[in-house]
């Protein structure tokens, strides 16, 4: 299986950002930096996508929504924060709606800051984020090995677990 | 006999190879003619190796059997096809099988696969009279729906059936799902209606639908190569290149044109259907 | 040889329909008419038997009937009384004038006409058994089926009167004249049994007595008696010109270009159309949905309207290279066409059923309009497929609606999970209708191949189009059944007996799908050559080897796909909703929280394709077209 961390294809999402750092992720795919000669493909349907792109903050709107986009994704998946805003909440971090980072909703793996962030940064974080999706898919391949050998895996809820569709609101624990 | 024997099984191996190279060949010169650099040419292989690796997902359970029903039924096309039997009855064949990913869209029950199942309806009502009247082009010329017959004639059917070839051209793009008559699902970055009819395919049921996908073009390319393949064994080499240069073709298109609306895909397809094969069949008509 | 069974064929239903009329208590009643309908298929079989048994030669008996002539005529006159009565009654006076005129037109005939050439009353061939087979075998099995029907329609339908005895009187009187129909050679006993089907549609149609239901009722009696006129037109004339009555000897003198024969095949063609309900007297066949479904299967499918194809069939050899011919093949396919785009846009199952039977009927008229024995082979098969396939259907779609309490194909949304039991009936149904490899594919194979062969563009072009639209709408019925839906399970009331019906219609369906071939050498072969003299076999035998191939590998994926994909781990995901799912993939959360329920249809294209737009510019045409076929035939021969 060495080759077959060249077919990432992404889901972007725009939690609320002011759309700057979703611009710049477009402006990526485009002739000039063009990330499709690493075989990225921005499909827009989670049950097709490895990685999840997330710019802007999540606020108590989208927390579920984003929780169930990326539960809809098949596992292995890596997520990446797209800017200040997905990272920690950015400018927007104390408003009364905005939960924070894209890490209050879901387990973020890579991030990404600038405001806005440049194509740069972003095809480096997707970069990154290929190798650990490779990385991940061969933990995958061998947990299905290990079952088909009959030894005791502990299931993926356990191992991985989802995040449930709980809202917890600023100081809950 | 033998030969036939040969032929199905190259087809039921090789098919996918060559779908998928082709597939990587399209990417490529696509994204030369937007200016980019463009994947590697094995990337359509890369990805179906991606997904058939990932956690099997399902909206519901049944979308595993209509898909598996789809490819089966999609190998018994082309295995008929290439064994020289009735081109009328593959073509039927087809159709049911078509019919099954329809139904693999449409039992999710979800908003963008059913709208996309709707138009793949449309669509296939809209290419159906033109790959019917392609059959009967070719029983009129040679009074046999036969492929292995028809692939046995003094001369290239296109040289009387050119109206039948210029209708099949219109509504393999259709097929192929390019640009302008991707209304349904198309290749990636042109979405309208997310993924259409592939939106509730992860994983391994996209393996499916792609791998039969694949099956399909190069069942429709032969057909394609049917129009030109004769007695003589000069015409082999000659069908591959005009099945390389529809495929430019069709590249072309796709880049060239942008969606079109379905109203105007199903007028302008039975339009053209009716003017090129329909004159094409009176004229044959008339003279014979 | 005489064969006592023909005679208890027509008269045994008569006898029935009077113990129908007078039984009052239901159970003794329902018992009576399984044991009637079992007998009439067994006699039926007994007829098949004794036919085959002696030799599969076409037969020409009871030459001298002369008590049963009186008969029949003084039927005329109870029939032309009923239907006088009933125009009165409800104030549509010019209608009995249809009625009126023909029957006066025979009677004179009759009783002051020149004396005729000597001809045998009752002609048997293999036509006519497989017309009394589809007759009594599906004809029988409806009359089972519709007693387990009408239990539950009356319960349901407290508002209208419980009149089932009428109802079961007029299906086995409907049932004797069928027989009668198809096994008489003498034109005045087929112009009898004809009117006796066009007055009982007329009464089963209104059988509610709703404003609808009469005013639809009146539609359809108009229609077919203006068939009746044609009909009784082209006796007298054909009597009087050539002393002929007898059908048989008529076709004969035609096939040999009699000119005295072509105004009374071009009136019987006229009169044909009007029974099968093709462009422009298809109105009345939609009207006639609103009868119970019983009728609905057995009249408006599965036997009237295949007695105007009968009549085409009979006049195939006729017709064929002339401009009835023609004419006929021209309306047959436009009607095939213009039914199939109309039936796109309705989404009431039994409108969509009644287009799909005319549109399919077209096809059928086509093909014997052309007249070849290649497109007659082909006419054969098709009815003989879209008799089993529809009535199955109605049945269905009746017993569906008994349970749902609508026939509106969006609300049959995941059928399968409501009514299993049905929508998989409802399933193959639909399949045999259009799917490969089901007997309607090749039906449509060889009448696409003999219509290339006869040279006939319209009919190749009509063919291939209606095609496309044919599959797009039972596709998209198919997908309805097969989704899912939010709503739960319904209580199945279909009674054991309807069950019983189906179950037989569908393994009958897949049989003959199985044993097709089989059909071909043993039934339809010999036919042809009844009908033709002389006869090629149309399939060739790889063709037929390749289909055998197909229908086993069609059969076969679906099984080997489910064992394939059954115990494959599935991770359940909600269906794509832009991550607002609910998480029961029918309802959606809307901008200010609450949940939303996300209904989806199907394409109808109402305003394009729509009955309203398409029908009055389609009768328009066929209308002229059958004036001026009329008109040249009138001037070539005068």
């Amino acid at each position: 299986m060495a080759n077959v961390n060249k077919s990432p294809w992404l889901l972007h999402y725009d939690g609320s950002s002011c759309n700057g750092c979703d611009i710049e992720v477009l402006a990526a795919l485009t002739p000039v930096y063009d990330a499709e000669r690493f075989g990225v493909v921005n499909t827009g349907d989670p049950m097709q996508s490895d990685i999840l792109l997330i710019t802007g903050g999540i606020n108590t709107q989208n927390v579920k929504i984003v929780r169930q986009l990326y539960n809809q994704m098949p596992r292995p998946k890596v997520v990446v924060a797209v800017g200040v805003c997905a990272c920690t909440g950015g400018v927007f971090k104390d408003c009364y709606n905005i939960l924070g980072g894209a890490d209050k909703a879901i387990p973020v793996d890579i991030y990404v800051p600038g405001c806005a962030a440049r194509p740069e940064s972003i095809i480096d974080g997707i970069i990154q984020a290929v190798a650990l999706f490779q990385k991940r898919l061969e933990e995958h391949e061998s947990r299905i090995r290990a079952r088909k050998k009959g030894e005791m895996v502990p299931p993926y809820d356990e191992a991985w677990p989802e995040p449930d569709n709980e809202v917890k609101m600023h100081g809950e624990k | 006999m033998t030969a036939k024997v040969i032929w199905v099984l190259c087809y039921i191996l090789l098919a996918p190879f060559l779908g998928g190279l082709l597939d990587g060949i399209d990417r490529r010169i696509s994204a030369r003619m937007q200016g980019r650099v463009g994947p590697p040419l094995l990337q359509p292989f890369y990805d179906i190796r991606k997904l058939l690796s990932k956690q099997t997902i399902a909206v519901t359970r049944s979308q595993g059997f209509m898909l598996l029903i789809y490819l089966l039924l999609m190998l018994f096309t082309g295995c008929m096809f290439f064994a020289g039997s009735d081109i009328l009855m593959c073509f039927f064949v087809l159709s049911t099988a078509a019919t099954f990913l329809y139904f693999a869209a449409a039992i999710t029950d979800s908003p963008y696969s059913t709208i996309g199942a709707s138009r793949e309806l449309i669509q296939m009502m809209a290419y159906e009279p033109a790959v019917l009247l392609t059959c009967v082009g070719f029983y009129l010329i040679e009074k046999t729906f036969n492929v292995s017959e028809i692939i046995t004639s003094r001369v290239s059917a296109i040289i009387y059936l050119p109206g039948f070839f210029a209708a099949f051209l219109f509504i393999l793009t259709i097929k192929m799902r390019k640009s302008p008559f991707d209304t349904s699902t198309a290749h990636h970055a042109h979405q309208e209606l997310v993924k259409g009819v592939t939106t509730e395919f992860g994983a391994k049921n996209l393996a499916l639908f792609q791998i039969t996908e694949w099956y399909e073009t190069v069942l429709l390319l032969s057909v394609v190569g049917l129009f030109i393949v004769n007695r003589n064994p000069w015409s082999y080499p000659a069908a591959v290149l005009v099945i390389l240069s529809v495929f430019f073709l069709e590249i072309l298109i796709d880049n060239t044109c942008a969606r079109v609306k379905w109203e105007l895909m199903l007028k302008s397809t039975w339009i053209i259907t009716l003017l090129t094969a329909g004159v094409n069949t009176l004229i044959l008509m008339l003279i014979r | 040889m005489q064969l006592p069974v023909i005679p208890f064929l027509i008269c045994f239903p008569m006898l029935a329909a009077i113990l129908m009329f007078v039984i009052r208590k239901a159970k003794i009643r329902n018992t009576i008419a399984y044991i009637c309908a079992v007998i009439i298929i067994g006699a039926v079989g007994v007829l098949t038997i004794q036919y085959f048994a002696g030799g599969s030669k076409p037969l020409e008996i009871y030459f001298n009937t002369a008590f049963t002539d009186h008969v029949i005529l003084t039927s005329e006159f109870v029939l032309m009384a009923v239907v006088t009565y009933l125009c009165f009654k409800y104030h549509r006076y010019w209608i009995c004038l249809l009625s009126i005129i023909p029957t006066c037109m025979i009677a004179y005939l009759e009783l002051f006409g020149p004396k005729m050439a000597p001809a045998a009353h009752i002609y048997i061939d293999c036509l006519s058994i497989l017309m009394c087979i589809i007759a009594g075998l599906i004809g029988g099995l409806i009359i089972i089926y519709a007693v387990g029907y009408m239990h539950g329609y009356t319960n349901y339908h407290k508002d209208i009167e419980d009149r089932r005895n009428y109802f079961f009187m007029l299906l086995f009187l409907f049932l004797g004249a069928m027989f009668g129909f198809v096994l008489s050679d003498n034109l005045l006993w087929i112009d009898l049994f004809w009117e006796t089907t066009s007055v009982c549609s007329f009464l089963l149609i209104g059988y509610t007595r709703e404003p609808k239901a009469i005013r639809n009722s009146f539609r359809a009696l108009w229609m077919n008696l203006l068939g009746g006129l044609a009909l009784s037109a082209a006796i007298v004339y054909c009597a009087y010109t050539s002393q002929i009555v007898s059908f048989q000897q008529l076709i004969r003198i035609s096939v040999n270009r009699n000119p005295a024969s072509a105004i009374p095949i071009v009136l019987i063609a006229v009169a044909a159309l009007t029974k099968a309900a093709q462009l422009p007297f298809s109105p009345w066949l939609l009207g006639a949905m609103i009868a119970p479904t019983p009728s609905s299967a057995l009249l408006h499918s599965a036997t009237m309207v295949k007695a105007g194809i009968y009549i085409l069939i009979r006049l195939a050899p006729a017709m064929s290279g002339t401009l009835t011919g023609t004419m006929v093949a021209l309306i047959g396919s436009f009607t095939f066409f213009a039914a199939s785009v109309m039936a796109i846009a309705q989404s009431d199952a039994k409108k969509i059923l009644a287009l799909s039977t005319i549109s399919n009927l077209g096809l059928m008229t086509a093909c014997a309009g052309v007249g070849s024995e290649e497109t007659t082979w082909a006419c054969i098969f098709l009815m003989i497929f879209h008799a089993v396939s529809k009535s199955l259907l109605f049945q269905n779609v009746g017993a569906t609606e008994n349970s749902l309490h609508t026939r509106d194909v969006e609300n049959f949304q995941g059928l399968l999970y409501r009514l299993p039991q049905l929508a998989i009936y409802q399933f193959i149904g639909i399949a045999g209708m259009f799917l490969a490899p089901f007997g309607m594919l090749i039906s449509k194979w060889s009448a696409l191949r003999a219509s290339v062969d006869e040279g006939n563009f319209l009919l190749v072009m009509l063919i291939v189009f209606g095609s496309a639209t044919t599959s797009f709408y039972w596709t998209k019925w198919m997908g309805k059944l097969l989704s899912r839906s939010g709503k739960g399970a319904v209580p199945d009331i279909t009674r054991r007996n309807e069950k019983i019906s189906m179950t037989i219609h569908a393994v009958l369906m897949i049989a003959l799908c199985l044993l097709f071939p089989l059909l071909s050498k043993v039934f339809v072969d010999p036919m042809l050559v009844q009908l033709f003299g002389n006869y090629e076999n149309v399939l060739p035998t790889a063709l037929l080897y390749t289909l055998i191939v197909v229908i086993a590998f069609v059969f076969a994926v679906p099984v080997i796909s489910y064992y394939l994909s059954r115990n494959v781990k599935i991770n359940h995901k909600p269906s794509y909703m832009n991550g607002i799912n609910t998480g029961n993939d029918s309802s959606f959360t809307g901008s200010l929280g609450e949940p939303k329920e996300m209904v989806l249809t199907n394409y109808y294209f109402e305003h394009t394709l729509g009955v309203k737009r398409l029908m009055y510019p389609s009768q328009i045409l066929t209308v002229a077209v059958i004036i001026i076929t009329l008109c040249m035939t009138l001037g070539g021969v005068l």
